[in-house]
């Protein structure tokens, strides 16, 4: 019983991922341990100069820095197991709040995105594979080059700029409203930022479709298929796409794992109050307490998306269940 | 072994430099690639040498905001400086770091997946724990984290882009290392007794190469966004040293009276990381022994 539990393929990449997760969690305690200054310092600027050396030990002592670091990053890892993240001065909030108010809405950002990218990507794709080097194909290359190589800050930084001064479109301009809240108003200032990250995603998806629809395509079944009179339509949907499906899975659950800390810029760029957001505004005021705990939130969300993409390749694809 | 006889046993598809760049050369998205590549390589050596029409970070402010012209040949920026030097010295400092940080992923990502594949076991184990927590992290992400940990300067942008970039050289290079250490040649470079050292150095590095180096093109081609995201974000080379990021981040609330300000770093910056993927793309086709015979 144990043997077999020990050799389930599940339970050993939950094992691995826990291991992967206590290995990121030491990662992000040493980098942010190597800044200069401490979190005194950081907290009160040049001021920390004036503290006498009694108030200095006192703060060491409050935030616990006169432990050593072994004693220090158990205490941070016992206080995430217990839901306490650390606190934000700034914001007068604790991080847990925090983190609470912007994972779901950089999910939302991701989920449209994801999306976007998927309506763009597939058919692109398959239309680039069904006549290789061809107009099509040329054009389906192009829009995934492009998707490539504009960097998403520019883009987003062009249709803000335009859709705002041409059109006076600047749903973004006001302050952001939640889904719940007002969801018109939610998704029409989602609506930028999903097309942004939605158009570099769908390059990836594009590749990924058309390398697999080619590679398909040439099989066996699929000739059989054709010569026993399947219309081609359904022998693109089901026979060809459906077999596709493996690899383009794989793709859109990196990518969307990729956007629940990529999607920074662009949500720094709209003012979407994401979870990306919340490390850069850690960053720029020095809460490292925020930065600290939020990196690691976004890393254990990464990880359960790249695990729930294996799983779900299960679902789809009878040959891995049976290996 | 001679040469000859290391020549027949290299996967097909990796043969001498020649006939490699020739094939480059006819594929059409590597010479495009390699085009554009070598004309803003020749621009950005340019400001190397002093040799840019002005000072990119001398201000001259009554000449600010001016249109593209012969005396400024894209125009000025808001203090005045000239725009063609500035996107010239920005592309030099982004290569500068984006080449410095994909030398050092490739290096220690090589030696990494070599040593890993090799020897498995132990060094597998480690080396394969530390690249699943680098792969933990949205690469942005991490790259922004550790550029704010780091006195900032182009040399640590570099180092912080470099570790985000180590993981993907190991993990390319692992796979096929594997495989070659079962390959007759090198477990009878074994059995004559060679160094294990010598054994991965002479025998198997050879034949990875061609991965490597498809992989440094696409690397280089991530490095550049990256470094461009970060200075947009404030965190990359600081002011007042040009660079393409926080030239796009300045213009942004420029661009309704001077357009230009934005389209000649975006345009530059466009070109770059496109020049980069299509010569990654031409590599692969010539060089990937997978992607002989089709496309």
């Amino acid at each position: 019983m144990l043997r077999k539990l020990i050799h389930n393929r599940i339970v050993r990449r939950v094992a691995s991922m826990i291991g992967t997760l206590l290995g990121v969690a030491v990662f992000v305690f040493i980098m942010l341990r190597a800044i200069p200054g401490d979190q005194i310092t950081a907290g009160l600027g040049t001021e920390a100069a004036a503290l006498s050396p009694a108030q200095q030990e006192a703060l060491q002592r409050y935030y616990g820095l006169d432990q050593p670091l072994f004693t220090q990053f158990f205490s941070w890892l016992g206080n995430l197991f217990t839901g306490n993240l650390g606190y934000s001065a700034r914001a007068q909030q604790s991080v847990l709040d925090l983190t609470l108010r912007s994972l779901p809405v950089t999910f939302e950002l991701a989920v449209l995105s994801i999306i976007l990218a998927l309506l763009i990507g597939i058919p692109l794709g398959m239309l680039a594979a069904s006549k290789p080097d061809s107009g099509r194909d040329a054009f389906g290359q192009f829009v995934s080059l492009a998707g490539l190589s504009v960097p998403a800050f520019l883009l987003a930084t062009t249709l803000l700029s335009v859709f705002a001064s041409s059109f006076g479109f600047n749903p973004n301009g006001q302050g952001y409203a939640t889904l719940a809240g007002d969801p018109l108003l939610n998704l029409r200032q989602m609506l930028m930022p999903a097309i942004v990250l939605g158009f570099g995603i769908a390059a990836p998806i594009l590749r990924t479709t058309r390398t697999a629809v080619l590679e398909i395509r040439s099989d066996d079944f699929v000739r059989t298929a054709r010569a026993k009179g399947v219309p081609a339509r359904r022998l693109q949907t089901k026979h060809v796409l459906g077999n596709a499906l493996v690899p383009i899975v794989t793709m859109t659950g990196l990518q969307f794992g990729y956007l629940l800390g990529g999607a920074v810029v662009v949500e720094q760029i709209f003012s979407v109050p994401g979870i990306g957001r919340q490390v850069l505004l850690g960053i720029q005021q020095k809460e490292y307490a925020v930065v600290q705990s939020t990196v690691l939130v976004i890393a254990l969300t990464f990880v359960i998306v790249n695990l729930l993409t294996d799983l779900l390749y299960r679902v789809i694809d009878p040959r891995v269940r049976a290996s | 072994m001679t040469d000859i006889a290391r020549t027949a046993q290299l996967p097909p598809g990796t043969r001498k430099g020649g006939h490699r760049l020739r094939s480059l050369l006819r594929s059409p998205s590597g010479l495009t690639g390699l085009i554009i590549i070598v004309v803003l390589a020749i621009v950005s050596l340019s400001s190397f040498f002093h040799v840019l029409p002005y000072d990119p970070i001398a201000q001259n402010p009554p000449a600010r905001l001016l249109p593209p012209s012969a005396g400024h040949l894209l125009g000025t920026d808001q203090f005045g400086r000239d725009i063609f030097s500035r996107v010239a010295a920005g592309v030099a400092g982004s290569a500068l770091i984006s080449v410095v940080a994909v030398a050092f992923s490739a290096v220690i990502g090589t030696m990494g997946g070599l040593v890993a594949g090799f020897y498995r076991g132990f060094a597998d184990g480690v080396i394969g724990g530390v690249t699943n927590v680098l792969f933990a992290f949205p690469p942005l992400l991490l790259a922004l984290s550790l550029a704010s940990v780091f006195d900032r300067n182009w040399f640590t942008v570099a180092v912080a882009i470099a570790i985000v970039y180590v993981p993907i050289f190991i993990r390319v290079t692992r796979g096929p290392v594997l495989s070659l250490r079962e390959i007759e040649y090198v477990k009878a470079a074994t059995s004559t007794g060679q160094s294990q050292w010598m054994i991965m150095m002479r025998h198997v590095l050879p034949n990875i190469t061609s991965i490597i180096i498809i992989q440094v093109a696409l690397s280089l081609s991530w490095a550049v966004l990256t470094e461009a995201s970060l200075s947009f974000l404030g965190l990359g080379t600081p002011p007042p040293s040009p660079s393409l990021g926080s030239m796009i981040f300045e213009a942004r609330t420029l661009v309704s009276i001077a357009p230009w300000t934005m389209i000649a770093p975006g345009v530059v910056v466009v070109l770059l990381v496109a020049g980069l993927n299509l010569l990654g793309d031409g590599l692969r086709d010539t060089l990937d022994p997978r992607n002989r015979g089709k496309r």
